[in-house]
């Protein structure tokens, strides 16, 4: 797409002969991009949570069967999954989607039709996961993901797993790895290319900043991923042996690629919820961000370091004393700039004028539990410890810290902040303080015990534990925890659906909450537009300024614009569907070789056709 | 710094008054407790444990200080007339809290990779060696000084440097004795080393923790630390073959007839398979079953009845003892004859 400034008038809008279902179906606009990423990724985090639950009632006490040792295996597998690539990251991606156009002052992102087919490519990666709960009855094989989310090599072989489970892990994740390359890509130029005139980079709110960071570290860890996946393919379809020793191959080969993308996927998931806090605090304390300068580079700092710190996930894979010591150090770096950003937060909030509103305490939870998760981090950063704590539940404890008390309460930040933008009216603030706490008291019910437990010698990843190791009382209090915060979900979606249906409650406005970035000029909802006519910028905080000075903020040019959208279009879904037609074929082909190789060609025809039409569609 | 041990004490005085968890500390040898060191190994590892800690609950109660103040100071009133002072950073204080962690690190990345390099050092020659290879889903321990097998428990001698080396041929395991050893993959393709000095006789648990399919949760094992002369008596005795090898007797027979002698070996007689765990001095152990289940009478014919009833997973895919179908008969003798294996 050209730049606004220079396009022709728009005329393709919205086909009025569309009926609803299609419109979303053939939706080229961020925004609604955004929202079917949002739902999707509500929808799976339920699901997810429902996976937890049933693995927190089996572990109430000691000697438990609700569920047998090879379901309980599949739910951890699918529960860690499920979090990661369908719940926290398509969560971050809908807030990429809805809000970078608006926060850069662009009516869209640079290919508003490749934004769309990396939605469904998502959503069909995300159905390939999860199909084997449905075909589970039907088949007299184990077919539901069941290697772990780590999916370590060599038990994710073959001869170790022969059923099509892990054959449907490798085929989601493909599916899952091309939609978030397609849209780490479109991102990245969107954000160099699209800005608003006078939008410097250090001019870019810290939310866009920390999302340019993000689409970085997604297409330099994805492709290591891929690979690593495609050798283990390989290895089950063609009986190459990659990861296998009998062969030649070395199952750490597959350690050393997935945690190269695997660490990467860390901070994947905890830059944007960073980004929002950094928005949200500022918001709510009536203050610049303090040190803006610094927590950009230090995000910066943290992508860069994170290529350089995967080996501390095998500290105890024997890598030898020299590599220990040089992945120990650089995984301690990682913790100073990541106190500087927290410093940072301390300081923004300090002397201001702080709003108690739900998204506030939000991040003020975030910041207060993604302490505790990096402090416990600095213990594992150290070989030593980590040799006790590796593959124990207190790596369980930390990592939600970091992943749930942090990435999730930061996106609840967010939901709570930008939600009245894009629904024109607010959610419940008296029912979100009640969530806020049902949520807290619950999260940390769940994980603060998994501490005790975890230096109490409990493992990760066992279905059952016997009584009399000090286990049982933790365990039983992280599971009345689990349930706490399943309340606070449950409230959460019910709230959000009664919101998102009302048609009375205060009306938002544009500004609710006094921001500062450019998604705050435009009316809430915003117009399938987003701006009639672009802002120019001339400050960090545009919207801040220009309401309290000292500088102008922004202004509107009088010149009237041509405005350009992108039409629908079919043909993103057409794409998505060969794409992940093909994938799945390959993973037909593990039980059914000549059938599925067969059905890869009819994919490619499909993919050929979807392009070519996708090149040959007017009004793009 | 303080001593290990009253470190602990207090740790756990601080974890102790948020959630009345005294009960992990105690216990001894019967717990798989990481805080509790009783070899060189693991009682250096508790040193930097302590030290990690207290800098983190610095922090932590820092951090959270200022959280805490800052909410309770500086919650807007609704009175404001204009926006609070807008400060937009503080070079100093950057460069401040930037070099700050860079000494805190610093305290713990010294003896961390001074840690890394002792504990990584070559064994000593006279160190006792074991080699331990990781099964689904249980342990064989092999004694090359002393040319005998054992399985799920390894027996150590009190003060001598022992050098397990670590290993795997199917899937990958891990190897961890919380207050022994502390923790190494065992990954196919590589021998791994874990060198320790044990310095408390008792017996203590450990477990596989790295996730191995189904019962991978019962994939345990016991250390047990002996003064010299009783680990010498034990290694002596284990070396031995069967007194009575008259493959004649009714319990070998059955052993024969039920085809356990395709996978077990009892030294001595003419099993020699080394597929399943070696059975020469079953009797003699505590466990069976992979330190699941106590080694009675009644255990094992639950066991020889339907492993995977057991333990999950066994005989299916090839993997672990088969459910072979036996009859009470045959069990009843086997049972018996593998009691007799002292």
């Amino acid at each position: 797409m050209a730049n606004p400034a220079h396009a022709v008038p728009a005329d393709h809008a919205a086909a009025p002969t569309q009926s609803y279902f299609m419109s979303w179906l053939m939706t080229t606009d961020h925004k609604r991009i955004g929202v079917l990423y949002g739902l999707s990724a509500i929808c799976f985090f339920v699901l997810g949570g429902i996976e937890a639950l049933v693995i927190r009632t089996q572990l109430a006490a000691p000697g438990q069967h609700i569920v047998d040792a090879a379901t309980y295996n599949a739910l951890f597998t699918m529960h860690g999954t499920t979090m990661i690539f369908l719940g926290v990251m398509p969560m971050s991606a809908a807030f990429f989607n809805y809000l970078i156009p608006l926060q850069i002052g662009a009516r869209d992102v640079v290919f508003p039709r490749l934004n769309a087919f990396s939605f469904w490519l998502f959503l069909f990666g995300a159905i390939v996961l999860n199909v084997p709960f449905l075909l589970t009855p039907f088949v007299d094989m184990r077919v539901i993901p069941d290697g772990g989310w780590f999916g370590y090599a060599t038990l994710t072989e073959k001869t170790y797993t022969p059923g099509a489970s892990i054959d449907f892990w490798i085929c989601g994740l493909q599916i899952l790895g091309v939609a978030s390359m397609a849209a780490g890509f479109n991102f990245i130029v969107t954000i160099f290319n699209l800005r608003a005139p006078g939008m410097s980079l250090l001019r870019m709110p810290v939310f866009t900043w920390m999302t340019l960071v993000v689409q970085f570290l997604v297409v330099l860890s994805f492709p290591c991923i891929t690979i690593a996946l495609v050798l283990l393919m390989f290895d089950r379809l063609f009986g190459t042996h990659f990861y296998m020793p009998e062969g030649g191959g070395d199952p750490l080969l597959w350690q050393h690629l997935f945690w190269l993308f695997g660490h990467p996927e860390v901070y994947i998931l905890i830059l944007p919820a960073m980004g929002i806090v950094s928005e949200v605090l500022p918001t709510f304390s009536r203050k610049p961000l303090f040190g803006a300068p610094f927590v950009i580079f230090s995000g910066i700092t943290i992508g860069l370091l994170g290529f350089g710190v995967w080996s501390h996930h095998m500290f105890t894979t024997g890598l030898g004393a020299t590599s220990d010591a040089a992945f120990s150090v650089t995984t301690m770096l990682i913790a100073i700039p990541t106190g500087v950003k927290i410093f940072n937060w301390l300081a923004t909030i300090w002397g201001g004028q702080l709003r108690l509103t739900t998204s506030m305490l939000y991040a003020l939870g975030f910041v207060c539990m993604f302490t505790m998760g990096g402090l416990s981090g600095i213990m594992h950063a150290s070989p030593p410890v980590d040799l006790q704590q590796q593959d124990s539940y207190f790596v369980v404890a930390h990592f939600h810290y970091v992943l749930f008390g942090g990435a999730v309460f930061g996106l609840l930040s967010g939901i709570y902040y930008w939600f009245p933008k894009m629904n024109g009216r607010f959610l419940s603030e008296s029912w979100g303080k009640v969530i806020f706490w049902i949520l807290f008291v619950g999260f940390n019910t769940t994980f603060f015990p998994m501490h005790i437990v975890g230096a109490a010698g409990m493992p990760r990843r066992i279905y059952t534990y016997d009584a009399g190791l000090g286990w049982e009382t933790p365990n039983l209090i992280e599971t009345v925890g689990a349930f706490t915060i399943a309340v606070g979900v449950l409230f959460f979606v019910i709230d959000l659906v009664r919101s998102i249906r009302s048609t009375s409650g205060p009306l938002a406005g544009p500004n609710p909450w006094d921001g500062s970035s450019l998604e705050w000029v435009t009316e809430s909802p915003p117009k399938v537009h987003n701006f009639d006519v672009t802002p120019t910028v001339y400050s960090e905080r545009p919207v801040w300024e220009k309401n309290y000075g000292p500088g102008p903020g922004y202004s509107l040019p009088t010149v009237e614009e041509h405005i350009h959208l992108p039409p629908p279009s079919i043909r993103p879904f057409y794409l998505a569907t060969g794409v992940a037609w093909f994938l799945v074929s390959w993973l037909v082909a593990g039980q059914f070789f000549t059938f599925g190789v067969c059905s890869a060609l009819v994919a490619v025809c499909v993919i050929l056709y979807s392009c070519v039409s996708w090149f040959l569609e007017e009004g793009h | 710094m303080l001593a290990p041990r009253r470190l602990l004490a207090r740790l756990f005085a601080v974890v102790g008054s948020v959630l009345p968890l005294a009960l992990v500390a105690g216990c001894g040898s019967s717990t798989m407790s990481t805080i509790e060191g009783h070899s060189d190994l693991t009682r250096s590892i508790l040193d930097i444990y302590g030290t990690i800690f207290w800098i983190d609950l610095f922090l932590f109660v820092l951090v959270q200080g200022i959280l805490i103040v800052a909410v309770i100071k500086f919650r807007a009133t609704g009175k404001e007339t204009a926006p609070p002072e807008q400060v937009h950073g503080n070079l100093q204080m950057e460069v401040g809290w930037t070099i700050a962690p860079v000494l805190i690190l610093l305290v713990i990345a010294i003896p961390t990779v001074s840690f890394i390099f002792d504990s990584q050092a070559q064994a000593k020659d006279d160190a006792l060696v074991v080699n331990a290879t990781g099964k689904q889903w249980w342990f064989k321990f092999e004694y090359p000084g002393y040319s005998f097998e054992t399985a799920n428990e390894i027996h150590v001698p009190l003060g001598r440097q022992v050098d397990v080396r670590l290993q795997s041929d199917n899937v990958i395991h891990a190897f961890w004795a919380p207050q022994i050893a502390a923790k190494r993959d065992m990954v196919p393709g590589r021998v791994n080393h874990i060198t320790f000095t044990a310095d408390t006789v008792g017996t203590f648990l450990g477990q596989c923790a790295e996730y191995c399919q189904d019962s991978h949760a019962l994939m345990k094992f016991r250390v047990m630390v002996d003064t010299p002369e009783d680990f010498e008596k034990w290694a002596n005795h284990e070396k031995q073959p069967v007194a009575d090898t008259n493959e004649a007797s009714d319990g070998f027979k059955a052993f024969q007839g039920a085809t356990c002698i395709a996978c077990h070996a009892i030294a001595g007689s003419s099993a020699q398979a080394r597929v399943g765990p070696n059975l020469t001095h079953v009797g003699s152990r505590t466990r069976i079953a992979a330190g699941l289940l106590e080694n009675n009478e009644a255990n094992l014919k639950l066991w020889l009845k339907d492993p995977s009833a057991v333990k999950p997973g066994e005989g299916r895919n090839g993997v672990g003892m088969p459910n072979l179908n036996l009859t009470d008969e045959q069990i009843t003798t086997l049972v018996a004859y593998l009691q007799s294996l002292k």
